[in-house]
């Protein structure tokens, strides 16, 4: 349908997604600060926790297994970067609405799923990025990947990061601050990755063990980062190794981070959907 | 299917708008055409209804009661074939500092489809035609206010929109970058035919357009061309400085029978043969005449007729 003139500008939802994820990206590698942040502090976590604690760190009593707490804690830290990399991202909505960014993609003709996948994707790569750059850390214990499972280690990484990333977005649409973000990683997010595994395994249900383990146990199997961090974790290290964590099956945790990724995107594209006062920032 | 009307003279048809947040609202009933090709100015003070009115046109905000069609497409059922034919320039600078100028325009006109060569040969002459050619690859948080607004004006245009709207385009600006903005608003008009619409609470920024609304309380009290709106005032203005105010107004109004106001602190009075009755007021109240100021009628005054009240301190704020 044309108007009364003769050229009118049709906006592409895939172009405007690649835009703006392009966007993202290029910002993200423009602040320093951002790349140390999110990338520095898991590493930091990692030395430290992993050295400090390796002398207290034991798997079940009769397991032999030998893997040090380094080696344990790894997936946890492949997947904590991930994490923050995707509040790092889902946080610039804020500023992208109080700086006045975001005024202009909204009165733009593209739907606005489009612009929750730029945002998204963007957001996502740039986890993804960094995972990786991590992950060649694993040369330090002589970790060797083949090449099919590198694939599928990285194409986890990076459903888990849309998932993760969708949820920031979910979580920042509505935000007027940064502080109130803040106040969420705490009570939310990083709670959400401490009870995934990442840390400390999760307990197994072997009758022996008290109510709260028990509690524990089923607040962690309910948890979609928990499969996050075993699917990384069945995919970097074999059965042997894994004797004695419960960890679920490889095909579990594909169906549950890939649904976990696609229910946080839809809800993504949800809550963006909504025209609110809030788009008036 | 609603088509898109034929009638070419009118870029904006507004019906019954009406506007509320919660309790408070924001505009009431509007009825209002803009005409193609033209330069329209809404006019008020701030709390007038005035971002109201542009956020409901550049469809930020869904049109709650009455009828609204831009183009000849309705905005409640046409948002998308609206948004592909208008242009926002938004008060609050929507660059991304973080990228460059050349980067935000090519970023969106992604936005509107537009890429490649198309994009490339707009970009290149429209950053000319702007004089930010030198800059395109300079980051946006480098550029001081007047350069940034010329990026939002290409940022605004780089997909040829038909009809243009402004949020306060002159805030922040220095008179020099003030007039190199209208300059560039007065050649898309004459040139492109492009439909300019744009919110300003200066009162001489307003005198530029061809037509103005002056928005108070969320109504349109007054509607016409600038120099209509001030001929519309029965003569020049005669303002007096006195102490007591109240009681100069009544008793001009008691010993020569005609209407004097009290607005502020002042006393003021329209008259068509003002010299005379500068003369007269100043014989007849020397004692209590402080200052007597006689001037042509300005949009400001034909606020104060409309509406009873001052248009506000603010004016001499204002950047």
């Amino acid at each position: 349908m044309t108007g009364s003139d003769g050229c009118v500008a049709a906006g592409s939802p895939w172009l405007a997604a690649r835009t703006l994820c392009w966007r993202e990206i290029v910002r993200f590698f423009r602040q320093r600060n951002r790349v140390i942040g999110a990338l520095g502090q898991p590493i930091l976590f990692w030395l430290l926790f992993g050295t400090g604690l390796s002398r207290s760190f034991r798997m079940s009593p009769n397991a032999e297994n030998g893997q040090s707490f380094l080696e344990y804690y790894f997936p946890g830290t492949l997947v904590l970067i991930l994490l923050f990399t995707a509040i790092f991202a889902t946080i610039s909505i804020i500023e992208d609405r109080r700086e006045g960014f975001l005024q202009s993609v909204l009165v733009a003709p593209v739907p606005r799923w489009s612009m929750v996948l730029g945002k998204v994707l963007g957001g996502s790569l740039i986890a993804l990025t960094q995972g990786i750059v991590f992950l060649l850390l694993a040369a330090v214990f002589q970790l060797t990947l083949g090449a099919q499972t590198a694939v599928l280690l990285v194409l986890l990484l990076f459903v888990a990061a849309l998932a993760l990333t969708s949820l920031g977005f979910v979580l920042a649409w509505r935000m007027e601050s940064t502080q109130g973000f803040h106040a969420i990683m705490n009570l939310l997010l990083m709670p959400m990755w401490l009870l995934s595994g990442a840390f400390f395994p999760v307990p197994p249900l072997d009758g022996t063990i008290a109510w709260n383990e028990v509690a524990l146990h089923w607040v962690m199997r309910i948890n979609p980062v928990t499969y996050c961090v075993a699917g990384v974790r069945r995919l970097l290290y074999d059965d042997f190794a894994l004797q004695g964590i419960w960890t679920p099956q490889l095909g579990t945790c594909w169906l549950v981070t890939g649904c976990f990724a696609g229910i946080m995107f839809a809800a993504a594209c949800w809550i963006a959907g909504k025209r609110t006062t809030g788009d008036l920032l | 299917m609603i088509e898109p009307t034929t009638d070419v003279s009118r870029a904006i048809r507004i019906e019954g708008l009406s506007h509320s947040y919660g309790a408070r609202q924001a505009l009431r009933n509007l009825d209002l055409q803009i005409h193609t090709g033209e330069v329209f100015a809404f006019l008020g003070p701030n709390g007038g209804g005035k971002t109201t009115l542009f956020r409901v046109l550049s469809t930020l905000i869904t049109c709650q009661q009455g009828e609204v069609s831009i183009l000849g497409f309705d905005l409640r059922t046409h948002v998308n074939d609206v948004r592909r034919r208008i242009g926002v320039v938004f008060q609050a600078p929507s660059l991304d500092k973080k990228l460059t100028v050349a980067e935000n325009i090519r970023h969106q006109a992604a936005l509107y489809g537009v890429t490649g060569k198309t994009l490339r040969d707009r970009q290149q002459a429209m950053m000319e035609q702007l004089g930010i050619a030198d800059r395109a690859n300079e980051r946006a948080e480098t550029l001081s206010g007047g350069l940034r607004r010329r990026v939002e004006l290409a940022k605004g245009m780089i997909h040829q929109p038909r009809l243009l709207l402004l949020d306060e385009p002159s805030t922040g600006l220095d008179p020099g970058a003030r007039a190199d903005l209208w300059r560039y608003l007065e050649r898309l008009r004459d040139e492109s035919g492009v439909t300019i619409v744009l919110t300003t609470h200066l009162l001489d920024e307003a005198e530029r357009a061809d037509r103005i609304a002056i928005l108070d309380q969320g109504s349109i009290v007054a509607l016409d061309q600038p120099d209509r709106l001030r001929a519309s005032i029965g003569g020049d203005t005669i303002t007096i400085e006195t102490e007591d105010a109240e009681f100069l107004a009544a008793a001009i109004r008691k010993q020569f029978g005609v209407s004097a106001e009290v607005v502020g602190s002042r006393v003021r009075l329209e008259q068509t043969d003002a010299g005379t009755w500068v003369a007269k007021l100043a014989e007849a109240f020397s004692a209590r005449v402080q200052s007597i100021t006689l001037a042509k009628p300005t949009l400001e005054d034909v606020f104060i007729q409309k509406t009873g009240h001052r248009f506000w301190q603010e004016k001499e704020n204002a950047a």
